[in-house]
């Protein structure tokens, strides 16, 4: 992704030199039209069309606010119930994530779900351990854990 | 009327800002134990400070048509680290030796422990 970007920004820059005016709006059509030169030779890099992964950047940004505006209604809801009936647990969490900060992200993420809270990563980085502060609803958003966020993870990493 | 529109939204973040910072800090007087504090803080004052940095952006850029982008850094640094500390703090917690409270379900986390001393020990 960094070599196409760089590649990019390179021909934008080839581009202002040919129109010889070094102005923003320059670099910014040569900058459109790097794009397109790299659209059509996408076939010959080893990785994807770098707009792919920008892509899956964005929506995983939005995921993100989603997420934790959904956090805090949860949590309100459960301040201000005048009876306390939480079941606080710790539980484990197999991932399929290897890089680093591919765990960091979903360990981050994890933390501003509703109701759950990264407590610890493994050794081995293969299970997470999880607070939730209710163990019965959050037993069942664990599959909703591993398919959006380690999928949305996943999708910009590939 | 679009000068009351703007008023409108930048005081509508504002003040829920302010009640989730409001809110976060009820949770921590009512919840029971440290993990479930950590909770609310971590997420309601997430949300609450970047709500009122949003607000503050917000006014500086329609009424005075000035863009501060230290708010958008300071929104972003925020975003960044209010969790990590969050879970520094709790596993902290969790590795002195801090007790979970009397309500507490299931702890997977001591389970896989003490298996793991178990299998060094043999």
């Amino acid at each position: 992704m960094a070599f196409q970007m760089l590649l990019n920004f390179f021909l934008a820059f080839l581009w202002m030199f040919l129109k010889t005016s070094f102005t923003p709006a320059a670099f910014v059509v040569g900058f459109f039209w790097g794009l397109v030169i790299l659209f059509i030779f996408r076939s010959y890099f080893p990785d994807r069309f770098y707009l792919h992964r920008v892509v899956a950047i964005i929506k995983l940004f939005l995921l993100f606010i989603k997420e934790l505006i959904l956090s805090n209604l949860n949590v309100l809801k459960h301040v201000l119930k005048p009876k306390m009936d939480i079941k606080p647990g710790i539980f484990a969490l197999p991932i399929d994530l290897q890089k680093d900060w591919e765990i960091m992200l979903l360990g981050n993420l994890i933390t501003l779900t509703p109701g759950t809270l990264t407590v610890d990563i493994s050794d081995d980085n293969k299970i997470l351990y999880i607070h939730a502060v209710n163990i019965d609803d959050v037993k069942e958003s664990v599959d909703s854990i591993k398919n959006t966020f380690e999928k949305a993870i996943m999708e910009v990493s590939r | 009327m679009i000068e009351i529109t703007y008023e409108f939204i930048v005081g509508l973040f504002i003040v829920v800002g302010g009640l989730l910072t409001l809110a976060a800090t009820v949770g921590a007087i009512r919840f029971p134990d440290v993990y479930t504090r950590n909770h609310a803080i971590s997420k309601s004052t997430t949300l609450g400070v970047t709500m009122i940095l949003v607000g503050t952006l917000l006014y500086f850029f329609l009424f005075e048509e000035h863009f501060n982008s230290r708010l958008v850094l300071a929104i972003m640094f925020i975003l960044m680290t209010a969790p990590i500390s969050g879970h520094l703090i709790g596993r902290a917690a969790y590795n002195s030796g801090v007790k979970l409270a009397e309500r507490t379900v299931t702890d997977e986390l001591e389970r896989d422990r003490k298996k793991g001393k178990q299998a060094n020990s043999l």
